[in-house]
């Protein structure tokens, strides 16, 4: 959204370089882009009328300082006003003084509750080292329960589950009894989706809520949602006290209004994202990130963390070591490949490089093809791993029948192995290459 | 306009013709319709009377083009109606012939003009209907629905094919629905080749001279390139088993939707040309405006609209009782 914006901005701001300050003229014409481009990413009416009153407080008499122009000054104060907006420092979840806690998820229908309870369940088993309950509750959509049995597994979890027949509070109650003798560290109720004018439910949830006492109340909202984001969370912020929201399907391409103005208008905060189709595909939401990424900046941080969280350092600096002297092996290339899958998937991964989204666009990262170059590799011996240079016809002939690709295919993978190395080499001589280009070109189809 | 099930579907020639529904039954989804667009009517009509029955400075026209934006109708269409009902007032109109004027362009604004692309083309025997959307915008939900009326209000023999072999339980999901509607459902292991269940699902609706076969496919970010290729592929797939198939393509969109919508709509139509919308969950707060945004750009018309939980409440979409039920 804000590529667009910042262009349309340069241009209604062109003339104000030369008189040197901003004329309420000015940003009033600044404010009308500003507008639209905040409508069109659905941010609700209300948030736009106010943002763009307080950024045009800020904007007006500003100086043009420096070298910035005035458009990139607005959206220097458009982009502070937003990470005020999306709400400070990252907030935690509550945590019980007496196991377990019991976290409860709502939300409309879709908005992806199951598939977020199986997520976090992970998340908290990951970085907790949490045991983890999920109740499932939602005894209306048909194999809902199934869904939640098969991904609580996935995810490592206990799923406490009586069918359909009981209703949702008995079945919270249980569970809780269940998760507390069991002495599981955490307790997640996934509930039916409901419509937050949908009284009978609205009722059901707070019974559900009642019986179970949950530490954290949570709204599943997605990050598709449009102007109707806001009557939703404050209609089941009515009903049950909620604590915070966690915005799903981020990795689409939506602009995600919908996490600005529910912040803004609830004051609750958004604690958590969902951003694939993979169980760990699910992160802390960093209100400074989220702005950072709405801006073009890409998501640096968070890839930083997903990777130390996963790479031994020890390996880490051997791969350093062997990448600066061109001499990685396809050994050291099947590593790195399972390392990066324990991160997720590789297409969300390259998301959150800076630059890499918009030279993405078009570039199709295949996680099959990914899976093809392992088989390849798998189907090398030692030696040919170590000294690709030996991996003559006959042998490419084997290797492609043994994965079950064509001569081609491993041709073609030894070829861009050895450009690698080359362009590593290169990088540790003060050349930059293109790390995103180069993954891309890997991923290929 | 269409407005039951039987003026919705077009239907081979000689085809027995569908049991009439009961006039106080029609009169029963009308008000559920309206009950479900009540959220939307109260909030668009009180601005709208505000607005067009005062005095029609700037400021007025300000809050009609807000008003419609918080029904998601986007900026572009509500710019362009907006505009047109300007130009309408200079000529002097005012009050109720505008709010009129306002309610045609909403109108047009949610579909299409020929009636033959308003409706779902079921003249070949069997006809294919491939269900495509977003995850979590109901998909398999209308798929069942859609079933169970083309089995029971139109009396079509009809096979489903739950050809979304991802999500965990989707099968067991529609096979529900299947058994709620007496209908048979095609289905493969989990994790099997979407494409396959397609395929199979027609040769048994060949093979059992079936009418229709309804395809549910995984939910899907249209970001997702390789999901897209592979929702490519079974569209594919379907063309080869069957000449002219799918006949019809839907898409699911959940009303709760942003401006969003437009691009999924856009995407989605590049990798298999979609032919109608389904707007789910119409019966929440949520006021579907995104309806009039796709139709606007795209030129690709509401068909159904799902107004509640029940098998009953998926709905012929009726743009003037759309538009009308926004403000009234």
């Amino acid at each position: 959204m804000f590529d667009a914006l910042s262009e349309r901005l340069q241009s209604t701001l062109d003339g104000v370089r030369q008189r040197g300050t901003l004329t309420e003229a000015d940003i009033d014409a600044a404010m009308r882009e500003v507008r639209l481009a905040l409508l069109e990413a659905d941010v609700n009416l209300k948030v736009v009328r106010q943002f763009t009153s307080t950024v045009k407080e800020r904007a007006l008499g500003a100086d043009i300082v420096g070298s910035l122009n005035p458009g990139q000054q607005v959206i220097g104060i458009v982009h502070q006003e937003l990470v005020e907006l999306l709400g400070g420092e990252a907030s935690d979840l509550q945590f019980a003084g007496k196991p377990p806690t019991v976290i409860l998820l709502a939300g409309l229908q879709g908005s992806g509750k199951t598939t977020a309870a199986a997520k976090l369940a992970h998340l908290l088993k990951d970085q907790y080292g949490s045991s983890v309950a999920l109740a499932a509750c939602d005894i209306y959509r048909p194999a809902a329960v199934e869904q939640l049995v098969t991904m609580g597994e996935r995810a490592g979890a206990t799923v406490y589950e009586r069918g359909t027949d009981i209703d949702a509070v008995t079945i919270a109650t249980w569970a809780l009894e269940e998760a507390t003798k069991a002495g599981k560290d955490v307790l997640i109720v996934d509930t039916a989706g409901r419509l937050s004018i949908d009284e009978e439910l609205m009722d059901e949830l707070k019974r559900v809520s009642a019986a179970v006492r949950p530490d954290n109340t949570l709204l599943v909202v997605d990050a598709m949602t449009g102007q109707d984001a806001v009557n939703v969370a404050e209609n089941f912020g009515a009903a049950v006290t909620l604590d915070g929201v966690v915005m799903t399907k981020l990795d689409g391409d939506a602009r995600g209004g919908a996490a600005l103005s529910v912040k803004a208008i609830t004051g609750k905060p958004i604690m958590f994202a969902s951003t694939g189709e993979k169980i760990p595909d699910f992160e802390r939401f960093h209100p400074d990130r989220m702005a950072q990424r709405l801006l073009g900046m890409g998501d640096v941080l968070s890839l930083i963390e997903q990777a130390e969280k996963h790479a031994d350092e020890e390996d880490a600096k051997d791969m350093e070591r062997k990448m600066r002297r061109g001499e990685l092996t396809f050994d050291d290339f099947l590593k790195q490949i399972k390392m990066m899958r324990r991160m997720g998937s590789f297409s969300s991964l390259l998301g959150m490089l800076p630059g890499v989204g918009k030279q993405l666009k078009g570039v199709n990262i295949d996680d099959k093809a990914v899976d093809r170059l392992e088989a390849i590799i798998l189907s090398m011996t030692p030696a040919e791993r170590r000294d690709p240079k030996i991996i003559n016809g006959s042998r490419k002939r084997r290797i492609a029948a043994g994965s079950g690709t064509t001569i081609q295919e491993v041709g073609k993978l030894i070829n861009q192995f050895e450009q690698m190395r080359k362009v590593m080499k290169q990088m540790s001589r003060g050349k930059g290459p293109d790390m995103a280009q180069l993954m891309a070109q890997m991923g290929r189809k | 306009m269409a407005r039951d099930w039987s003026d919705l579907v077009l239907l081979p020639e000689g085809a027995s013709a569908p049991t009439p529904v009961a006039p106080e039954q029609r009169r029963g989804f009308f008000k559920r319709f309206r009950e479900g667009l009540g959220r939307t009517r109260e909030a668009l009509g009180a601005e709208v009377r505000a607005t067009l029955f005062d005095t029609l400075d700037a400021e007025a026209w300000e809050r009609l083009e807000e008003a419609l934006i918080g029904a998601d109708v986007g900026a572009p269409a509500t710019a362009r109606i907006v505009a047109r009902l300007e130009e309408i007032a200079g000529g002097g109109a005012t009050g109720e012939a505008l709010t009129d004027e306002l309610t045609k362009l909403l109108a047009q604004g949610a579909t299409v003009a020929t009636e033959e692309a308003r409706a779902i083309d079921l003249r070949a025997r069997p006809s294919v209907i491939l269900v495509v959307g977003v995850n979590g915008t109901g998909k398999t939900t209308s798929t069942g629905k859609l079933a169970h009326h083309l089995r029971t209000t139109l009396g079509l023999k009809v096979v489903l094919a739950a050809a979304d072999t991802f999500r965990a339980a989707a099968v067991e999901q529609l096979q529900v629905w299947g058994e709620r509607s007496g209908t048979e459902v095609i289905t493969g292991p989990e994790g099997s080749d979407p494409g396959a269940v397609a395929f199979q699902a027609i040769d048994r609706a060949i093979a059992t001279d079936a009418d229709v076969v309804v395809i549910d496919t995984a939910g899907r970010l249209h970001t997702q390139d390789q999901l897209m290729a592979e929702l490519g592929k079974i569209r594919r797939v379907i063309g080869n088993r069957l000449e002219g198939a799918p006949h019809e393509t839907l898409l699911t969109i959940d009303a709760t939707t942003g401006q969003n919508g437009l691009r999924q709509a856009e995407i989605f139509s590049s990798v298999t040309p979609v032919d109608g919308i389904v707007l789910t969950k119409l019966d929440g707060t949520a006021k579907g405006g995104i309806a009039i945004a796709i139709a606007d750009k795209l030129k690709i018309p509401v068909k159904l609209v799902g107004v509640g939980e029940g098998v009953e409440d998926l709905r012929p979409f009726d743009a003037d009782d759309f538009a009308s039920a926004l403000l009234k």
